[in-house]
Protein backbone atom coordinates (compact mmCIF):
# COMPACT_ATOMS: atom_id res chain seq x y z
CA UNK A 1 0.00 0.00 0.00
CA UNK A 2 1.09 3.28 -0.94
CA UNK A 3 0.17 4.94 2.33
CA UNK A 4 2.04 2.68 4.72
CA UNK A 5 5.09 3.85 2.49
CA UNK A 6 4.21 6.88 3.12
CA UNK A 7 3.36 6.42 6.72
CA UNK A 8 7.01 4.87 6.90
CA UNK A 9 8.79 7.39 5.14
CA UNK A 10 6.94 10.22 7.40
CA UNK A 11 8.33 8.52 10.59
CA UNK A 12 11.83 8.44 9.14
CA UNK A 13 11.04 12.32 8.53
CA UNK A 14 10.00 12.73 11.85
CA UNK A 15 12.59 10.57 13.29
CA UNK A 16 15.59 12.81 11.30
CA UNK A 17 13.87 15.63 12.52
CA UNK A 18 14.31 14.66 16.43
CA UNK A 19 17.58 13.21 15.85
CA UNK A 20 18.93 16.32 14.46
CA UNK A 21 17.03 18.70 17.03
CA UNK A 22 18.67 16.22 20.38
CA UNK A 23 22.25 17.46 18.24
CA UNK A 24 21.02 20.68 17.90
CA UNK A 25 20.66 21.06 21.81
CA UNK A 26 23.89 19.26 22.18
CA UNK A 27 25.77 21.59 20.28
CA UNK A 28 24.67 24.40 21.71
CA UNK A 29 25.23 23.32 25.25
CA UNK A 30 28.70 22.71 23.97
CA UNK A 31 28.53 26.51 22.34
CA UNK A 32 29.45 24.91 18.77
CA UNK A 33 27.22 27.43 16.97
CA UNK A 34 28.95 26.25 13.87
CA UNK A 35 27.59 22.88 14.16
CA UNK A 36 24.49 23.60 15.76
CA UNK A 37 24.07 26.41 12.26
CA UNK A 38 24.85 23.37 10.01
CA UNK A 39 22.14 21.58 12.13
CA UNK A 40 19.57 24.11 11.27
CA UNK A 41 20.48 24.34 7.58
CA UNK A 42 19.90 20.21 7.56
CA UNK A 43 16.63 20.61 9.13
CA UNK A 44 14.98 23.49 6.75
CA UNK A 45 16.44 21.15 3.52
CA UNK A 46 14.71 17.93 4.96
CA UNK A 47 12.07 20.25 5.49
CA UNK A 48 11.73 22.00 1.70
CA UNK A 49 12.45 18.05 0.34
CA UNK A 50 9.48 16.67 2.39
CA UNK A 51 7.28 19.48 0.95
CA UNK A 52 8.65 19.85 -2.49
CA UNK A 53 7.88 15.50 -2.74
CA UNK A 54 4.69 16.14 -1.01
CA UNK A 55 3.69 18.14 -4.26
CA UNK A 56 5.12 16.17 -6.71
CA UNK A 57 3.20 13.16 -5.07
CA UNK A 58 0.16 15.35 -5.14
CA UNK A 59 0.74 16.67 -8.66
CA UNK A 60 1.13 12.97 -9.85
CA UNK A 61 -2.05 12.12 -8.39
CA UNK A 62 -3.85 14.76 -9.79
CA UNK A 63 -2.73 13.45 -13.16
CA UNK A 64 -3.82 10.12 -12.90
CA UNK A 65 -7.33 11.44 -12.05
CA UNK A 66 -7.39 13.69 -15.45
CA UNK A 67 -5.99 10.71 -16.95
CA UNK A 68 -8.62 8.01 -15.90
CA UNK A 69 -10.88 10.43 -16.80
CA UNK A 70 -9.50 10.88 -20.52
CA UNK A 71 -9.48 14.56 -20.61
CA UNK A 72 -7.90 16.02 -23.61
CA UNK A 73 -6.98 19.46 -22.96
CA UNK A 74 -5.05 21.93 -25.02
CA UNK A 75 -3.13 23.03 -22.20
CA UNK A 76 -1.29 26.13 -24.33
CA UNK A 77 -4.38 27.89 -24.34
CA UNK A 78 -5.46 30.38 -21.18
CA UNK A 79 -7.67 29.20 -20.32
CA UNK A 80 -7.12 25.84 -21.18
CA UNK A 81 -9.60 24.45 -23.57
CA UNK A 82 -10.90 20.87 -22.90
CA UNK A 83 -11.16 19.06 -26.35
CA UNK A 84 -12.87 15.81 -25.02
CA UNK A 85 -13.28 14.30 -21.39
CA UNK A 86 -15.50 12.11 -19.60
CA UNK A 87 -17.07 14.85 -17.70
CA UNK A 88 -18.10 16.63 -21.09
CA UNK A 89 -18.78 13.06 -22.08
CA UNK A 90 -20.95 12.06 -19.23
CA UNK A 91 -22.45 16.42 -19.77
CA UNK A 92 -23.49 15.55 -23.77
CA UNK A 93 -24.93 12.01 -22.38
CA UNK A 94 -27.57 13.52 -19.52
CA UNK A 95 -28.47 16.41 -22.29
CA UNK A 96 -29.32 13.05 -24.08
CA UNK A 97 -31.49 12.24 -20.76
CA UNK A 98 -33.34 15.26 -21.19
CA UNK A 99 -33.76 15.53 -24.48
CA UNK A 100 -35.11 11.46 -24.68
CA UNK A 101 -37.23 12.30 -21.96
CA UNK A 102 -38.81 15.91 -23.44
CA UNK A 103 -39.88 13.98 -26.16
CA UNK A 104 -40.86 11.38 -24.83
CA UNK A 105 -43.00 13.11 -22.52
CA UNK A 106 -44.32 15.71 -25.42
CA UNK A 107 -45.00 12.29 -28.36
CA UNK A 108 -46.94 10.89 -25.50
CA UNK A 109 -48.99 13.67 -24.92
CA UNK A 110 -49.53 14.60 -28.96
CA UNK A 111 -50.74 11.09 -29.10
CA UNK A 112 -53.17 11.51 -26.00
CA UNK A 113 -54.37 14.90 -27.36
CA UNK A 114 -55.30 13.64 -31.06
CA UNK A 115 -56.84 10.18 -28.94
CA UNK A 116 -59.04 12.19 -26.60
CA UNK A 117 -61.18 14.24 -29.03
CA UNK A 118 -61.95 11.06 -31.03
CA UNK A 119 -62.76 8.90 -27.81
CA UNK A 120 -64.69 11.87 -26.69
CA UNK A 121 -66.90 12.33 -30.30
CA UNK A 122 -67.78 8.52 -30.53
CA UNK A 123 -68.82 8.41 -26.69
CA UNK A 124 -71.24 11.34 -27.63
CA UNK A 125 -72.46 9.86 -30.65
CA UNK A 126 -72.97 6.99 -29.02
CA UNK A 127 -75.13 8.76 -26.54
CA UNK A 128 -77.31 10.32 -28.89
CA UNK A 129 -77.72 7.79 -30.74
CA UNK A 130 -78.35 4.99 -27.40
CA UNK A 131 -81.12 7.92 -26.66
CA UNK A 132 -82.46 7.49 -30.18
CA UNK A 133 -82.45 3.74 -30.45
CA UNK A 134 -84.34 3.61 -26.93
CA UNK A 135 -87.23 5.89 -28.81
CA UNK A 136 -87.71 3.41 -31.67
CA UNK A 137 -87.54 0.03 -28.94
CA UNK A 138 -90.50 2.55 -27.36
CA UNK A 139 -91.77 3.17 -30.83
CA UNK A 140 -92.08 6.77 -30.44
CA UNK A 141 -90.17 7.49 -33.58
CA UNK A 142 -91.70 8.71 -36.84
CA UNK A 143 -90.75 7.00 -40.31
CA UNK A 144 -88.87 10.19 -41.06
CA UNK A 145 -86.77 10.22 -37.75
CA UNK A 146 -86.05 6.57 -38.35
CA UNK A 147 -84.52 7.35 -41.61
CA UNK A 148 -82.26 9.88 -40.01
CA UNK A 149 -81.10 7.38 -37.66
CA UNK A 150 -80.69 4.59 -40.22
CA UNK A 151 -78.48 6.81 -41.58
CA UNK A 152 -76.44 8.54 -38.94
CA UNK A 153 -76.23 4.50 -37.41
CA UNK A 154 -74.35 3.48 -40.33
CA UNK A 155 -72.07 7.17 -40.33
CA UNK A 156 -71.52 6.27 -37.00
CA UNK A 157 -70.40 2.54 -37.48
CA UNK A 158 -67.82 3.94 -39.92
CA UNK A 159 -66.70 6.64 -37.40
CA UNK A 160 -66.19 4.20 -34.57
CA UNK A 161 -64.20 1.94 -37.14
CA UNK A 162 -61.44 4.62 -38.57
CA UNK A 163 -61.65 5.98 -34.51
CA UNK A 164 -60.77 2.97 -32.89
CA UNK A 165 -57.98 1.71 -35.31
CA UNK A 166 -56.66 5.98 -34.77
CA UNK A 167 -57.05 5.03 -30.85
CA UNK A 168 -55.08 1.82 -31.17
CA UNK A 169 -52.35 3.22 -33.13
CA UNK A 170 -52.04 6.35 -31.10
CA UNK A 171 -52.21 3.81 -27.68
CA UNK A 172 -48.91 1.51 -29.53
CA UNK A 173 -47.22 5.05 -30.15
CA UNK A 174 -47.23 5.89 -26.61
CA UNK A 175 -46.75 2.11 -25.58
CA UNK A 176 -43.27 2.28 -27.59
CA UNK A 177 -42.50 6.19 -27.02
CA UNK A 178 -41.39 4.30 -23.25
CA UNK A 179 -38.22 2.76 -24.62
CA UNK A 180 -36.81 6.04 -23.35
CA UNK A 181 -37.33 4.81 -19.75
CA UNK A 182 -34.64 1.82 -21.26
CA UNK A 183 -32.21 4.15 -23.18
CA UNK A 184 -32.37 6.77 -20.51
CA UNK A 185 -31.41 4.97 -18.13
CA UNK A 186 -28.60 2.66 -19.73
CA UNK A 187 -27.23 6.52 -19.81
CA UNK A 188 -27.50 7.43 -16.23
CA UNK A 189 -25.80 3.98 -15.20
CA UNK A 190 -22.83 5.12 -16.61
CA UNK A 191 -22.59 8.54 -15.19
CA UNK A 192 -23.57 6.61 -11.98
CA UNK A 193 -20.34 5.00 -12.21
CA UNK A 194 -18.73 8.07 -13.58
CA UNK A 195 -19.47 9.94 -10.51
CA UNK A 196 -18.57 7.57 -8.18
CA UNK A 197 -14.96 6.90 -10.00
CA UNK A 198 -14.33 10.70 -9.54
CA UNK A 199 -15.71 10.33 -6.06
CA UNK A 200 -13.18 8.04 -5.07
CA UNK A 201 -10.43 9.76 -7.10
CA UNK A 202 -10.73 12.68 -5.34
CA UNK A 203 -11.08 10.90 -1.74
CA UNK A 204 -7.86 9.83 -2.89
CA UNK A 205 -6.59 12.87 -3.76
CA UNK A 206 -7.14 14.32 -0.29
CA UNK A 207 -6.14 11.74 1.48
CA UNK A 208 -2.89 12.56 -0.40
CA UNK A 209 -3.17 15.90 0.66
CA UNK A 210 -4.02 15.60 4.25
CA UNK A 211 -0.90 13.58 4.17
CA UNK A 212 0.98 16.30 3.24
CA UNK A 213 3.22 15.26 6.19
CA UNK A 214 4.53 12.77 4.75
CA UNK A 215 7.10 11.79 2.39
CA UNK A 216 5.97 9.16 -0.51
CA UNK A 217 7.73 7.80 -3.47
CA UNK A 218 5.77 8.21 -7.30
CA UNK A 219 3.26 5.59 -8.27
CA UNK A 220 4.44 2.43 -8.48
CA UNK A 221 4.11 -0.25 -11.66
CA UNK A 222 1.51 -1.50 -9.92
CA UNK A 223 -0.77 1.58 -10.52
CA UNK A 224 0.72 2.54 -13.64
CA UNK A 225 -0.38 -1.10 -15.41
CA UNK A 226 -3.99 -0.96 -13.98
CA UNK A 227 -3.96 2.84 -15.53
CA UNK A 228 -3.20 1.16 -18.76
CA UNK A 229 -5.78 -1.43 -19.18
CA UNK A 230 -8.22 1.28 -17.96
CA UNK A 231 -7.24 3.59 -21.02
CA UNK A 232 -7.54 0.41 -23.01
CA UNK A 233 -10.88 -0.36 -24.25
CA UNK A 234 -12.43 -2.97 -26.20
CA UNK A 235 -13.85 -1.81 -29.46
CA UNK A 236 -17.07 -3.88 -29.41
CA UNK A 237 -17.07 -3.12 -25.67
CA UNK A 238 -21.37 -2.29 -24.78
CA UNK A 239 -21.61 1.23 -24.43
CA UNK A 240 -25.21 2.09 -24.63
CA UNK A 241 -27.18 4.32 -26.46
CA UNK A 242 -25.16 6.14 -28.93
CA UNK A 243 -25.48 9.75 -28.08
CA UNK A 244 -23.63 11.59 -31.13
CA UNK A 245 -24.05 9.17 -33.74
CA UNK A 246 -23.90 11.30 -36.52
CA UNK A 247 -20.91 12.66 -36.19
CA UNK A 248 -19.01 9.29 -35.23
CA UNK A 249 -17.82 7.83 -37.86
CA UNK A 250 -17.75 4.25 -36.23
CA UNK A 251 -21.20 4.41 -35.40
CA UNK A 252 -24.62 3.98 -37.53
CA UNK A 253 -26.80 6.36 -37.33
CA UNK A 254 -30.26 4.53 -37.60
CA UNK A 255 -31.78 1.17 -38.49
CA UNK A 256 -31.28 1.75 -42.81
CA UNK A 257 -27.43 1.54 -42.18
CA UNK A 258 -27.69 -1.12 -39.75
CA UNK A 259 -29.33 -2.72 -42.65
CA UNK A 260 -26.84 -1.64 -45.53
CA UNK A 261 -24.12 -3.00 -43.25
CA UNK A 262 -25.87 -5.90 -42.59
CA UNK A 263 -26.66 -6.62 -46.47
CA UNK A 264 -22.70 -5.49 -47.42
CA UNK A 265 -22.34 -8.67 -44.99
CA UNK A 266 -24.51 -11.07 -47.20
CA UNK A 267 -27.43 -10.81 -44.93
CA UNK B 1 -44.64 -19.62 -31.65
CA UNK B 2 -43.26 -19.41 -28.50
CA UNK B 3 -40.54 -16.36 -27.87
CA UNK B 4 -37.78 -15.27 -24.98
CA UNK B 5 -37.31 -11.64 -24.74
CA UNK B 6 -34.32 -10.86 -22.86
CA UNK B 7 -33.66 -7.17 -21.90
CA UNK B 8 -32.56 -5.62 -18.64
CA UNK B 9 -35.13 -3.20 -18.46
CA UNK B 10 -38.53 -3.93 -17.96
CA UNK B 11 -39.95 -1.25 -19.87
CA UNK B 12 -38.40 -2.89 -22.65
CA UNK B 13 -39.49 -5.79 -22.57
CA UNK B 14 -43.08 -4.97 -22.09
CA UNK B 15 -42.48 -2.83 -25.52
CA UNK B 16 -41.43 -5.62 -27.25
CA UNK B 17 -43.65 -7.91 -25.59
CA UNK B 18 -46.56 -5.69 -26.69
CA UNK B 19 -45.54 -4.95 -30.25
CA UNK B 20 -44.91 -8.58 -30.56
CA UNK B 21 -48.96 -9.19 -29.40
CA UNK B 22 -49.86 -6.77 -32.03
CA UNK B 23 -48.01 -8.68 -34.53
CA UNK B 24 -50.01 -11.55 -33.43
CA UNK B 25 -47.32 -13.54 -31.29
CA UNK B 26 -48.86 -13.78 -27.56
CA UNK B 27 -46.31 -16.45 -26.46
CA UNK B 28 -43.66 -14.81 -25.03
CA UNK B 29 -41.66 -15.18 -22.36
CA UNK B 30 -39.05 -12.92 -20.64
CA UNK B 31 -35.81 -12.78 -18.96
CA UNK B 32 -33.63 -9.99 -17.51
CA UNK B 33 -30.11 -11.22 -18.86
CA UNK B 34 -28.30 -13.95 -20.65
CA UNK B 35 -27.67 -16.17 -17.29
CA UNK B 36 -31.14 -16.52 -16.56
CA UNK B 37 -32.32 -16.91 -20.28
CA UNK B 38 -30.10 -19.82 -21.70
CA UNK B 39 -31.66 -22.30 -18.99
CA UNK B 40 -35.28 -21.48 -19.78
CA UNK B 41 -33.78 -21.45 -23.52
CA UNK B 42 -32.39 -24.96 -23.03
CA UNK B 43 -35.29 -26.59 -21.15
CA UNK B 44 -38.19 -24.83 -22.80
CA UNK B 45 -38.57 -25.28 -26.90
CA UNK B 46 -38.56 -21.52 -27.76
CA UNK B 47 -39.00 -21.10 -31.67
CA UNK B 48 -37.33 -17.34 -31.46
CA UNK B 49 -34.90 -14.69 -29.22
CA UNK B 50 -35.20 -11.32 -29.56
CA UNK B 51 -32.18 -10.15 -27.17
CA UNK B 52 -31.11 -6.94 -26.09
CA UNK B 53 -26.82 -6.71 -25.98
CA UNK B 54 -26.38 -4.44 -22.91
CA UNK B 55 -26.89 -6.19 -19.70
CA UNK B 56 -25.66 -6.84 -16.34
CA UNK B 57 -23.98 -10.52 -16.01
CA UNK B 58 -24.27 -12.39 -19.35
CA UNK B 59 -24.61 -9.75 -22.54
CA UNK B 60 -26.69 -10.62 -25.60
CA UNK B 61 -23.74 -10.92 -27.41
CA UNK B 62 -22.53 -13.60 -25.14
CA UNK B 63 -25.57 -15.39 -25.19
CA UNK B 64 -25.93 -15.37 -28.85
CA UNK B 65 -22.66 -17.50 -29.20
CA UNK B 66 -24.11 -19.83 -26.03
CA UNK B 67 -27.01 -20.36 -28.49
CA UNK B 68 -24.61 -21.25 -31.42
CA UNK B 69 -22.72 -23.09 -29.58
CA UNK B 70 -25.21 -25.32 -28.00
CA UNK B 71 -26.31 -28.11 -30.10
CA UNK B 72 -30.12 -27.91 -29.54
CA UNK B 73 -30.32 -24.21 -29.77
CA UNK B 74 -27.93 -23.75 -32.27
CA UNK B 75 -30.57 -22.81 -35.48
CA UNK B 76 -32.61 -20.99 -33.12
CA UNK B 77 -33.56 -17.56 -35.06
CA UNK B 78 -32.27 -14.94 -32.35
CA UNK B 79 -32.99 -10.58 -33.62
CA UNK B 80 -30.92 -8.52 -31.44
CA UNK B 81 -32.81 -5.14 -30.80
CA UNK B 82 -30.34 -3.22 -28.89
CA UNK B 83 -29.07 0.80 -28.48
CA UNK B 84 -25.22 -0.30 -29.16
CA UNK B 85 -24.69 1.25 -33.02
CA UNK B 86 -20.87 0.79 -33.49
CA UNK B 87 -20.16 -0.82 -37.05
CA UNK B 88 -17.72 -3.17 -35.13
CA UNK B 89 -20.83 -3.83 -32.80
CA UNK B 90 -22.90 -5.08 -36.15
CA UNK B 91 -20.15 -6.68 -37.80
CA UNK B 92 -19.46 -8.90 -34.44
CA UNK B 93 -23.13 -9.85 -34.17
CA UNK B 94 -23.31 -10.69 -37.91
CA UNK B 95 -20.11 -12.86 -37.38
CA UNK B 96 -21.75 -14.30 -34.14
CA UNK B 97 -24.86 -15.49 -36.10
CA UNK B 98 -27.23 -13.11 -35.14
CA UNK B 99 -30.22 -13.24 -37.86
CA UNK B 100 -31.41 -9.58 -37.41
CA UNK B 101 -30.63 -6.54 -35.63
CA UNK B 102 -32.20 -3.70 -34.75
CA UNK B 103 -30.95 -0.59 -32.82
CA UNK B 104 -33.19 1.16 -30.34
CA UNK B 105 -35.23 3.41 -30.38
CA UNK B 106 -36.62 1.83 -33.29
CA UNK B 107 -40.67 2.36 -34.87
CA UNK B 108 -43.16 -0.66 -34.54
CA UNK B 109 -42.88 -1.27 -38.72
CA UNK B 110 -38.88 -2.34 -38.13
CA UNK B 111 -39.69 -4.41 -35.76
CA UNK B 112 -42.41 -5.80 -37.88
CA UNK B 113 -39.83 -5.42 -40.97
CA UNK B 114 -37.09 -7.49 -39.47
CA UNK B 115 -39.42 -10.32 -37.58
CA UNK B 116 -40.94 -11.35 -41.13
CA UNK B 117 -37.88 -11.02 -42.77
CA UNK B 118 -36.08 -13.98 -40.48
CA UNK B 119 -39.22 -15.97 -40.43
CA UNK B 120 -39.35 -15.82 -44.25
CA UNK B 121 -35.91 -16.68 -44.53
CA UNK B 122 -36.05 -19.84 -41.79
CA UNK B 123 -39.95 -20.14 -42.32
Amino acid sequence: MASEIQLHQNEEFISELKECAKLLTEKLQENRFEDASQLIHAMLEARDRHIFQSVGHLTRALHNAIVNFHVDADLSKEPPKIESSEIRDASNRLNYVIELTQKAAEKTMDMVEEAAPIAMNLGQEASALRDQWARLKRREMTPAEFRTLYGRMDEFLAQMAVGTEQLGRNLQEIILEQGFQDLTGQVLKRVIGLISDVEQDLVSLVRIAGQVEEITGLASDADMTTQEALLRKRKTEAEGPQINAAVRADVVSGQDEVDDLLSSLGF
Amino acid sequence: MKILIVDDFSTMRRIIKNLLRDLGFSNTHEADDGVTALPMLRSGDYDFLVTDWNMPGMSGIDLLRAVRADEKLSSLPVLMVTAEAKRDQIIEAAQAGVNGYVVKPFTAQALKEKIEKIFERVG
